[in-house]
């Protein structure tokens, strides 16, 4: 809920100076430059919005979901593998379970995770992307490597190795293992960015200025990186979700604790499948690909908002044929082109 | 040459890592879960077998732990990575051995298929962006969400279940005994079918995506005007100049995302109950057979790096700029 302001203004600050690279914010069609104040660009693009939209019913059911749940989740009943009805939304467990409280309390669980793991993980990344594209030389040599080795390194495996030999697993240690091994895409892209930004006319004189090299760095360059953290943000929260639901699964997690992995955990481990009970694993999942979704689209807005080539080609089929546009290759309806420059 | 120099080199660091975070995680994690399995099992594993866990978990308290990382490098260096208390007293280098065939034709030919695929289909929507080809992509959005376990639960509940097309589990017809004869293939592929399918219909929108927004951004550039202009027919300029760039970043791509892949494949072998690492993985962590559960993680840290070292390989003949000395 917070999030989304935070991203627009973030994109404003990415906007204005103006060798920022490829921002190209006044490139927008001209027919779309006349609705509104510039700084809701990033609003007006539908993907995002859905995205928005999205995310924001599922923080509000992390926050109300236990108080609305019409039964406890765990509360057995004599209503055994009942399918959907209007006393249970999504039908019963093999226990009596309602499926639909357990998904709207499950839903705070993933949320959290996904949120705490996204949190510490863009803020290693940034650490480590954002020093290593800075100071370069062999510092930058040692902590790209460090970011490669966890790149490679299978991550899911890894956290399972960890998780599983742990004696008590809870949330906050989910989310720190899931962090730990998380962060490195994010601080690889952020220095690729870091790195072309460092010998930027307005950094070079905030050098010659005498600038700190802290001042440098927290005021001329960060600004300059706020879409690719915001974007690094939301791939690490849909990769913690992921990685969270696919520990649940296994049965390797947070005991006693309803998400929407132990949900279908259970649902597997019940033979669900076998007996044909459907609404036992469905909404679970599709909760999880409408969240994954979301947070991918969010993404697809921040990219089309920081690489208008892209942005344009975002406009569909009907309002480029509106316009009198056949698409052909070699063919980018910018108004004026902004130069491609993310090495 | 450098290029494979630095590469090298930056292979043997992270296998380093991989080995010394496997060392690591035991000793720093909190409890001893390995010496109550080994007191539970006395009297039935040998000394020399008990040995060798004690070095792999750390339990020889007295040797200082550079002493310990020694111990341990030899004793993976001579292939031992101790015993499964699963399949007990069975090494947990046999039991990978049997599962890690399995694993790789399944995953291996799926993925191969999946960036194959992915490629041609990205290859076309970006090349024909802004029509009807552009609304696959909401779809393919839709499946990179979706965990791949749980587009596996549902392919058998749609195909095994409901349908009857496919078994829901296992790799082979069980009444079959395992050899080179045609039946016995042909029952691995009738089983493998399903489980490939799903693993490339689940990592396939990633590929499309990737491909998809990199052929747009390639085909603005001057040297597919050029070739347009030079009269060359459609097929040429979009498979010979527009996709021949736009692939490279993919393949690097490929080798950094295929730890993620790997994990999520896994995860499916699970599902089908397949008899893969990923399940043997999974009967380790619930039986929390430790050994099994770090040998499989180094070898599936091995496999990767491996498939890492192709992907370099088929990186440096696709762009001739990587070979250049200097």
């Amino acid at each position: 809920m917070t999030i989304d302001t935070s991203i627009v203004e973030e994109g404003e600050e990415l906007a204005r100076p103006s060798q920022a690279p490829a921002t190209g914010v006044v490139t927008a069609a001209p027919r779309r430059s006349s609705r509104g104040p510039r700084k809701f660009l990033f609003l007006r693009n539908s993907k995002a919005i859905t995205g928005m939209a999205i995310l924001g019913f599922f923080l509000l059911i992390a926050v109300i979901g236990p108080y609305i749940a019409p039964y406890d989740p765990s509360a057995r009943s004599d209503d055994i593998l009942q399918p959907p009805s209007w006393e249970h939304w999504f039908g019963t467990t093999h226990l009596g379970q309602d499926v639909f409280s357990q998904i709207l309390v499950g839903t705070r669980g993933v949320i959290v995770v996904g949120f705490v793991a996204g949190i510490l993980a863009t803020t290693i990344g940034v650490i480590v992307g954002v020093t290593a594209g800075y100071v370069g030389g062999l510092g930058d040599e040692s902590l790209s490597v460090l970011a490669n080795v966890f790149l490679v390194i299978p991550q899911l495996p890894l956290i399972i190795l960890i998780a599983g030999q742990l004696p008590t697993v809870g949330g906050v240690t989910v989310a720190l293992v899931i962090a730990i091994t998380g962060w490195a895409w994010g601080a690889r892209v952020l220095r690729a960015q870091t790195l072309s930004l460092r010998r930027r006319d307005f950094v070079e004189a905030a050098r010659a200025n005498g600038e700190r090299t802290w001042r440098i760095i927290t005021a001329e360059i960060l600004p300059n990186l706020t879409a690719i953290i915001a974007a690094g943000f939301v791939g690490t929260v849909a990769f913690a979700v992921l990685s969270l639901i696919t520990l649940s699964f296994i049965g390797i997690g947070i005991t006693g604790e309803w998400n929407w992995g132990t949900v279908l955990y259970q649902a597997q481990s019940q033979l669900a499948l076998q007996r044909g009970a459907w609404w036992w694993f469905v909404p679970a999942g599709l909760c999880i690909a409408l969240l994954g979704m979301s947070l991918t689209l969010i993404n697809f807005g921040i990219d089309e908002f920081v690489n208008p080539r892209l942005r344009s080609t975002g406009l569909n089929a009907k309002s480029l044929r509106k316009r009198g546009i056949r698409p052909r290759i070699g063919f980018t309806p910018v108004v004026y082109e902004a130069k491609e420059d993310r090495s | 040459m450098r290029f494979f120099l630095r590469r090298f080199a930056f292979y043997a660091i992270t296998f380093w890592a991989a080995v010394t975070i496997n060392f690591l995680i035991p000793r720093l994690l909190p409890g001893d879960p390995v010496s109550a399995l080994i007191a539970m099992n006395q009297g039935r594993i040998s000394t020399d077998a008990i040995e060798a866990l004690r070095t792999l978990f750390g339990l020889d308290q007295d040797v200082s732990l550079w002493q310990q990382y020694v111990d341990y490098w030899a004793l993976l260096l001579r292939g031992e990575l101790g015993i499964s208390f699963t399949y007990f007293p069975t090494p947990v280098t046999e039991v990978i051995q049997q599962a890690l065939p399995w694993t790789i034709g399944l995953v291996g030919i799926a993925t191969i298929l999946s960036f194959t695929i992915g490629m041609l289909i990205g290859t076309g929507i970006g090349w024909r962006r802004g029509t009807w080809a552009d609304s696959l992509l909401p779809i393919s959005t839709f499946f990179s969400s979706v965990p791949y376990f749980w587009l596996a639960l549902i392919a058998i509940s749609v195909f095994s279940v409901t349908l009857g097309w496919f078994p829901a589990s296992g790799s082979y017809d069980r009444s079959l005994v395992p050899t080179w004869s045609w039946e016995f293939i042909g029952s691995v592929i009738y089983y493998g079918f399903l489980p490939a399918m799903t693993i490339v219909i689940s990592s396939i929108a990633g590929w499309i995506l990737g491909m998809r927004n990199m052929m747009v951004t390639v085909s603005s550039e001057d040297y597919v005007t050029v070739a347009q202009a030079k009269g060359l027919s459609e097929r040429a300029v979009m498979f010979g100049y527009a996709a021949r760039n736009a692939v490279l970043p993919q393949v690097s791509s490929f080798a950094l995302s295929l730890g993620f892949i790997v994990g999520g494949t896994l995860v499916m072998e699970i599902v089908f109950s397949y008899q893969g690492i990923g399940y043997f993985l999974f009967t380790a962590v619930a039986a929390k057979d430790y050994p099994l559960m770090q040998g499989i993680f180094l070898v599936i840290t091995l496999a990767v790096l491996f498939a890492n070292i192709v992907a370099d390989f088929v990186y440096g003949v696709l762009d001739p700029r990587t070979r250049q000395e200097g």
